[in-house]
């Protein structure tokens, strides 16, 4: 029993990583070790806890006091003052928006009151290399429950009745895919995790696999009990490096403790699963083109049918499942398919996971009951605009989603109302827009990524998202014309139909759903020639107001290209000529001098 | 490690884990608080503290946490702590050796009754 008066909880999810946890850790650490306090106070790393925008956080037990936008020497000061002498260091206090501090934010920030966690119950909790925290959260109970207490046909009317969707982005119901898998003929199966988690923008899977990987073991192990798998692989792309290393440890623990492997918790069932890196191709979270990249073949999708669950991997029936759907599995096997409905709609029962970015306070990662309304999760969650602006819209779905004007915010979070508004749920991703966000600009970065992307294999997807993007490129440089919307509704409208897979089915959308809400956004693109957010380069020139400019120099001193004119003391003049519009000039003038004009000077 | 194969095995583990990860989040019926300023540390406020874990394991008391604050300012008497329970005046010991932190645990907070011999104050400052 380790003495332990304090526990810290420092957050290693992948955010919190890249802006300097370990330099924190270590700096506690030495800290911790030259006041020989070392047996005193635990320090566990554990996955996102979601907060990313105030990272490097962590929180202190038994007070549970959290820290934010932590520093070595914020570390070394937090060690001094509050683990030494019992004083909170405010400096580093996360408060919330109100500015009140708050002991436990869990409890009193919206951020993390609103949210309801299932999938994510175990991120930030508990330490994800430590399997026996993992059972102390009531870990592979539901394992044994399904094991021993349970027919595989049961598991399968559980997972049903729950009326658990895919979260990787079709919705598709999960207990349906387990009983094509299970009915399928065959007595070889394969139960296989998608990891390969590709939009831009989320990252809720790579976080569950990072802070909580044993809920994918026991998952896949309870999937593959009931389809009749033996034998498991987790997908997982090579981009993810902590997930993998995490992940490897807890089969390695799940091994051990014999919840992996022959004839596990005695019951006579033996399973096991291997990992599969990935190279990181969109197209392989595609389930065919991931049975094809697992079986060493070029990653590109089959024709459906025939389906996995009737002839997946090695041709045998084969059930994938993404990650987040996977980690709901053991807490409904354990508590029941009507603990899962108390949240949720009827037709998307739960939660769901969402990566929220753009233009919000709170970005990160929060799981929020389905049906709740896109201005809570946006404004009191996410805590509205940062800078005051207006916010415009929401992108959710990422390069398969779509745009939700402002005006639909209060509609229902579920997976039926985001498809008849255009948009989708998706893997989650969910990216505010102010009105800075040009639309036609924020369609053509998601066609650019798909245009990379798309493997090539059929031709509507290779070709047609190609011109889509020249299209659109075209636009926003004010060479469109009003024919090239028109011809980018009927190629998207084409794409949609004619393609394999899903990527190519889904690639237009962005470009479809902008065209809908915001075609007065295109029509102002081509026919005068202007950006109305202001935003597309060619579109919009650089101009001082000579009423405003006091001649304080620090436009010219700071601009790349020279191109800013004028005596001290006198108003300024840009050259447009040379101008190369990075807007450095506006970002140093301090009296409100220099604004954008749409369209540009000539 | 055997490989767990009932329910019961599972069940322990869970107990026993359940424990450490108490430690972190908080108790229910009060806490312990070990001043540790400079002064009680250098009085040997990290023994004691060490030995009411201890204590507090042996009696399997669970519902108590430990916290540890800055110098209560009653240097001389140091080691100090400060026994707060709901619905309880506080009550604040001094020179809380080792063996008087296990006294502490096993009659104030097993048993319910004060250890007179070793109170400073009772009450908030």
């Amino acid at each position: 029993m380790p003495l332990t008066t304090n526990t810290i909880l420092i957050c290693a999810g992948g955010a919190c990583i890249s802006s300097g946890e370990e330099s924190v850790k270590n700096a506690l650490e030495r800290k911790i070790k030259e006041y020989n306090l070392q047996e005193a106070i635990k320090i566990v790393e554990t996955g996102c806890m979601g907060a990313c925008s105030i990272g490097p956080l962590m929180v202190i037990y038994p007070e549970g006091v959290y820290y934010q936008k932590l520093t070595p020497k914020a570390a070394e000061k937090i060690v001094e003052e509050h683990l030494l002498k019992g004083r909170i260091v405010e400096e580093y206090l996360y408060k919330g928006d109100k500015g009140k501090i708050v002991p436990q934010p869990q409890e009193e920030i919206p951020f993390f009151s609103r949210q309801v966690k299932i999938a994510t119950r175990n991120l930030g909790i508990i330490d994800p290399l430590n399997i026996e925290e993992y059972i102390a959260r009531d870990g592979y109970f539901a394992l044994y429950k399904a094991l021993k207490e349970m027919k595989p046909e049961e598991v399968i009317n559980t997972i049903k009745e729950s009326g658990l969707r895919g979260r990787g982005g079709a919705g598709f119901p999960t207990g349906l895919k387990w009983e094509f898998a299970r009915k399928a003929p065959g007595d070889e199966k394969y139960m296989i995790c998608n990891a390969d988690e590709g939009d831009p923008g989320a990252f809720m899977d790579r976080s569950i696999l990072e802070g909580d990987p044993h809920t994918i073991i026991e998952a896949m192990t309870i999937a593959g009990y009931a389809i009749g798998a033996n034998k498991g692989y987790v997908y997982v792309r090579a981009e993810y490096p902590i997930a993998i290393e995490r992940l490897s440890e807890a089969l390695k623990q799940a091994h051990e403790y014999g919840f992996l492997g022959e004839n596990i918790l005695d019951s006579g069932f033996s399973f096991d699963i291997e990992i599969r890196i990935g190279a990181g191709a969109f197209v392989c979270g595609e389930e065919t083109a991931l049975i094809n990249s697992i079986e060493g073949k070029r990653g590109q999708p089959r024709v459906k049918p025939p389906y996995p669950a009737q002839k997946g991997l090695w041709g045998k029936p084969t059930n994938i499942n993404n990650v987040e759907t996977l980690a709901c599995v053991p807490p409904i096997i354990k508590n029941g398919p009507q603990w899962f409905r108390q949240w949720g709609t009827e037709k998307s029962p739960g939660t769901k996971v969402f990566a929220l970015a753009g233009k919000v306070k709170n970005t990160g990662l929060v799981e929020v009951p389905m049906g709740i309304t896109l201005r809570e999760l946006i404004y009191e969650i996410g805590g509205g605009s940062p800078t005051g602006k207006k916010i415009k819209a929401v992108q959710t779905g990422g390069p398969s989603g779509g745009v939700i004007p402002e005006e639909y915010f209060d509609t229902p979070v579920d997976f039926e109302s985001l498809t008849q508004l255009g948009a989708i749920i998706g893997s989650g991703g969910m990216i505010v827009l102010d009105e800075d966000d040009c639309m036609v600009d924020v369609a053509k970065f998601f066609l650019e990524f798909t245009v990379d992307e798309s493997c090539g294999k059929c031709t509507p997807c290779r070709e047609g998202t190609k011109i889509m993007y020249e299209i659109l490129n075209k636009i926003t440089n004010g060479e469109g014309t009003e024919d090239d919307i028109e011809t980018l509704e009927k190629l998207g409208n084409i794409i949609k139909d004619s393609s394999l897979c899903g990527l190519g089915q889904t690639a237009p959308n962005p470009v479809l759903s902008t065209l809908r809400y915001y075609k007065d956004e295109y029509i102002a693109h081509v026919r005068d020639k202007a950006c109305p957010a202001k935003k597309c380069r060619n579109l919009i020139s650089y101009v001082i107001d000579t009423s405003k400019c006091v001649g304080c120099t620090a436009c010219a001193r700071v601009c790349p290209a020279s191109c800013i004119d004028g005596e001290i003391k006198k108003p300024h003049e840009i050259d447009q000529e040379a101008c190369i519009k990075c807007g450095s000039c506006i970002e140093v003038c301090r009296f409100g001098a220099i604004s954008k004009v749409s369209p540009a000077l000539d | 490690m055997p490989k767990i194969k009932s329910l019961e095995e599972l069940m322990k583990i869970k107990e026993e884990t359940l424990k450490n990860v108490k430690m972190r989040e908080s108790g229910k019926r009060g806490k312990i608080i070990v001043a540790m300023g400079t002064c009680g540390i250098a009085a040997g406020a990290k023994e004691t503290l060490n030995a009411i874990v201890e204590a507090l394991n042996e009696f399997s008391v669970e519902d108590i946490k430990v916290v540890q604050s800055g110098c209560m300012g009653l240097c001389e008497v140091e080691p100090t702590i400060k026994v707060e329970i709901e619905g309880e005046i506080p009550v604040t010991y001094g020179h809380v050796t080792p063996e008087n932190a296990k006294r502490i645990v096993k009659q104030h907070i097993v048993a319910g009754d004060l250890v007179g011999d070793l109170i400073v104050k009772q009450g908030e400052e």
